[in-house]
């Protein structure tokens, strides 16, 4: 029984990992200050720069933090995860199709 | 000091109400009384209350399932002899605001603790035996689930004696159920009785998961696992995709309630229909997640008693996991009349008609199982073609509202009450009980008595046919649900008829109860005890144990060679239990009060946020945390059984087993 309950065997990080994911953090969430405080791009390419640092900003997120990667321990956590968005995002999406669509026909806004 | 509690929150101006909580008092102090007359308070407490092994739970859990069907039930004949006498001026003997709590609580109990504490029961029982494990993963967290549903339970039946339950229906639809419309206490006790219930049931869903992902017996891959297990799976991942869209809603109109926000209001700027929206996109997950386990249970009994594998066990399992992904996208079918334009209702209409497809195969592979088959019609099998009849017939009746176009005619009527009842009744209902019969051997050691199943199983189908047939004549003639009385003379003898249907159920619920009596006073008769541990020449690993099972289920952890792991084992005169080998000793959690004492503290904590009682409130919210802290800072949970007394239990059941092929 003690075998089969306490044999996680998921890592849960180290000191240099989660310093490695922190400084990323804080160069991502600089970056994107940046992009916009200094005006350097037009209007669309920042919000592309933004999305794209966001974005990577989410998978330095996963990876070093809630410690999801390719590994064959990390199987399941990848799965929940894969699994919990696609039911997240059917939920908000069909939530604003059928909300919108409602309000748009009601007229209750 | 005591909020809105008040001598006149009792209804004593209700005879109906004052005269059953006489009889609940003179049953509850019976029962007590023969418990302290025959000093059992002890043993309850020591082997069942702070249980964490997953068969006693599983016991209590169908036990609490069988009190709610007896309150649910009484609801629901009350409701029908209401509607047989008012009519045409008659006024009935429910006034209005005492039926409107009838059909708010029948709705709620049925399916949150009759309905959801079986199914909870069963995956107990069936899902570590069946994959080879020797408790479930989380064996504390299974014990606070069962308490936290037997608070909530406890505090839907207070709300009959004290103060009053919901008029909102079993949803709770706002505004009717803003302060506005519903000022008194029986919203509030639905959604706190909603809330704990929901913390059970979530944790239920996460135990059975990483139960079932970790704890399978070395050599059951995925596709060896039997198809109980799978259904047990997909139901798990709907609940815990599910069930927090819930807490959310409820907890939404709970802050509309408590702290006069505006999210489902009419002014300040809510909007009610995005609580039909959140609450059905757990509805219709939530009533997936109740059929599915029942599909497990046939997909079990029906190759048992034929004699036979199930007929492809692959498409049985693909069909489980598309049933359950797409159930996760249709709940709009639910208010296709909310006024939303035909792109919503066309894509929700065709989704739920596609969840028609997988569920054909699933019909078609137990039909096939049948064919050519050695049947045995066992009571189980009586249960389990009389599914596949009424199911058929409102799975059609399904296809039918997911029309858009015809949904606007049916929506709300009766038509509605009787597809929902023919699919849960015929479904949900049929499968449990049919899984009762099936494993109740296993669970107790003696068979459950077959004469008075059979009687009980044609009473429920001939009654069944009687009190729904009529309402889908009357959802056609323009009958709406929650009547409270009615001129038209259309609709009478319908009703009547209904109320007959009735009737024939109470009569096929007494059977059970017989059968219930019948068959502990016969339990010892050699032709009813099981000593194999197999009665049924079952095919999965829950059968090769002794009835009932150790409490650490296998001694030695099984190996799976195909599907169907016991009988591959039977055929090749492979010994499952390897009899006779080096036992250890093994690890087991040790028995806990902190499961009780967060249900107790649940309990108070309900009651008072009912009431507006904030410091008792404050004691139950704190007493609910700090029991579970206390728990988690405990490093003293668990124990050994020693090699030896693994080997004594082992050898007298080897002993048994020989003594009886020797007969």
């Amino acid at each position: 029984m003690s075998t089969q309950t306490n044999s996680s065997g998921e890592s849960h990080g180290s000191v240099s990992s989660y310093l490695i994911g922190f400084v990323l953090a804080v160069v991502l969430t600089v970056l994107s200050f940046l992009v916009v405080s200094t005006h350097s791009l037009s209007p669309t390419g920042t919000l592309a720069a933004l999305s794209m640092l966001a974005l990577v900003q989410v998978l330095v997120h996963l990876h070093y933090f809630l410690h999801m990667g390719g590994s064959s321990e990390q199987r399941w956590n990848n799965i929940c995860f894969v699994f919990t968005v696609a039911f997240v995002t059917i939920l908000i999406v069909g939530t604003v199709f059928i909300m919108t669509n409602t309000t748009m026909h009601m007229m209750s806004r | 000091m005591l909020g809105r509690l008040s001598f006149s929150a009792l209804p004593l101006d209700v005879p109906i109400v004052v005269g059953t909580f006489i009889g609940v008092c003179i049953i509850g102090i019976a029962v007590l009384g023969l418990i302290t007359y025959y000093g059992k308070w002890g043993y309850l407490w020591k082997e069942w209350f702070t249980s964490v092994d997953h068969k006693r739970l599983a016991v209590m859990y169908i036990v609490l399932a069988l009190v709610a069907l007896a309150r649910g039930f009484a609801d629901a004949i009350m409701m029908r002899t209401q509607l047989a006498l008012a009519y045409a001026g008659n006024p009935g003997y429910l006034p209005p605001h005492h039926y409107d709590q009838i059909f708010s609580a029948h709705g709620t109990i049925m399916i949150f603790f009759l309905a959801m504490a079986f199914m909870t029961g069963l995956f107990n029982f069936i899902v570590p035996l069946q994959i080879g494990a020797r408790d479930v993963a989380f064996p504390f967290l299974n014990n606070l689930s069962f308490w936290m549903t037997a608070a909530a339970f406890i505090l839907v039946n207070v709300s009959l004696f004290i103060g009053e339950f919901s008029q909102c229906g079993w949803l709770a639809y706002p505004p009717l159920s803003e302060t506005q419309f519903s000022p008194g206490v029986g919203v509030d006790y639905y959604i706190w009785a909603i809330q704990i219930s929901g913390v059970g049931t979530l944790l239920t869903g996460v135990n059975f998961f990483v139960t079932i992902v970790k704890m399978r017996a070395p050599g059951m891959s995925w596709m060896k696992m039997p198809v109980f297990t799978w259904t047990a799976f997909c139901s798990s991942i709907l609940i815990m995709v599910s069930f927090p869209v819930l807490t959310v809603a409820v907890a939404l109109l709970g802050l509309d309630r408590y702290f006069g926000m505006h999210f489902f209001t009419n002014d300040g700027g809510g909007n009610q229909m995005m609580y039909l929206n959140l609450i059905w996109a757990w509805g219709h997950p939530e009533v997936y997640i109740l059929v599915i386990p029942a599909f497990g249970v046939f997909s079990e009994v029906v190759p048992a008693f034929s004699g036979k594998p199930l007929f492809g066990y692959n498409t049985m399992v693909y069909a489980t996991c598309s049933i359950m992904v797409l159930s996760f996208l249709v709940w709009a079918h639910h208010f296709f009349t909310m006024g939303a334009g035909p792109d919503v209702n066309a894509f929700f209409g065709i989704a739920t008609m596609i969840i028609s497809i997988p569920t054909g195969v699933k019909l078609f592979n137990w039909l096939f199982t049948m064919y050519k088959g050695r049947i045995r019609f066992h009571a189980c099998m009586y249960w389990a073609v009389g599914f596949m009849v009424t199911f058929t017939i409102g799975g059609m009746t399904g296809v039918m509202m997911a029309i858009p176009g015809s949904d606007f005619v049916l929506h709300n009527s009766l038509f509605l009450i009787a597809h929902f009842h023919n699919v849960i009744i015929g479904g949900v209902y049929f499968g449990y009980i049919c899984g009762m019969n099936f494993w109740a051997p296993k669970v107790l050691g003696f068979k459950l008595n077959e004469a008075w199943s059979k009687r009980a199983f044609w009473l429920w189908l001939v009654g069944f046919y009687f009190a729904f047939m009529p309402l889908y004549v009357l959802g056609f003639e323009g009958m709406t649900r929650r009547m409270n009385h009615y001129d038209n003379p259309a609709w009478y003898p319908w009703m009547l008829v209904a109320e007959v249907g009735a009737v024939l159920i109470l009569l096929g619920i007494a059977c059970q109860l017989i059968q219930l009596y019948v068959s502990i006073r016969d339990c010892n008769l050699p032709e009813n005890r099981d000593v194999s541990g197999d009665p049924w020449n079952g095919r999965t690993l829950e059968w090769s144990t002794s009835s009932p099972p150790p409490v650490y289920n296998f001694a030695i952890v099984p190996h799976v060679h195909s599907i169907d792991a016991f009988m591959h084992d039977k055929e090749n005169g492979i010994d499952t239990r390897q009899a006779g080998a080096q036992y250890q000793a093994i690890h087991m959690p040790k028995n806990t009060v902190a499961g009780v004492a967060a249900g107790l503290f649940a309990l108070i904590f309900g009651f008072a946020a009912v009431w507006y009682i904030w410091w008792l409130a404050v004691v139950g919210l704190v007493g609910v945390i700090a029991t579970v802290i206390a728990r988690s800072a405990n490093k003293d949970v668990d124990f050994y059984i020693p090699a030896e007394e693994v080997a004594r239990i082992e050898n007298e059941h080897t002993r048994k087993l020989m003594a009886q092929a020797a007969e």
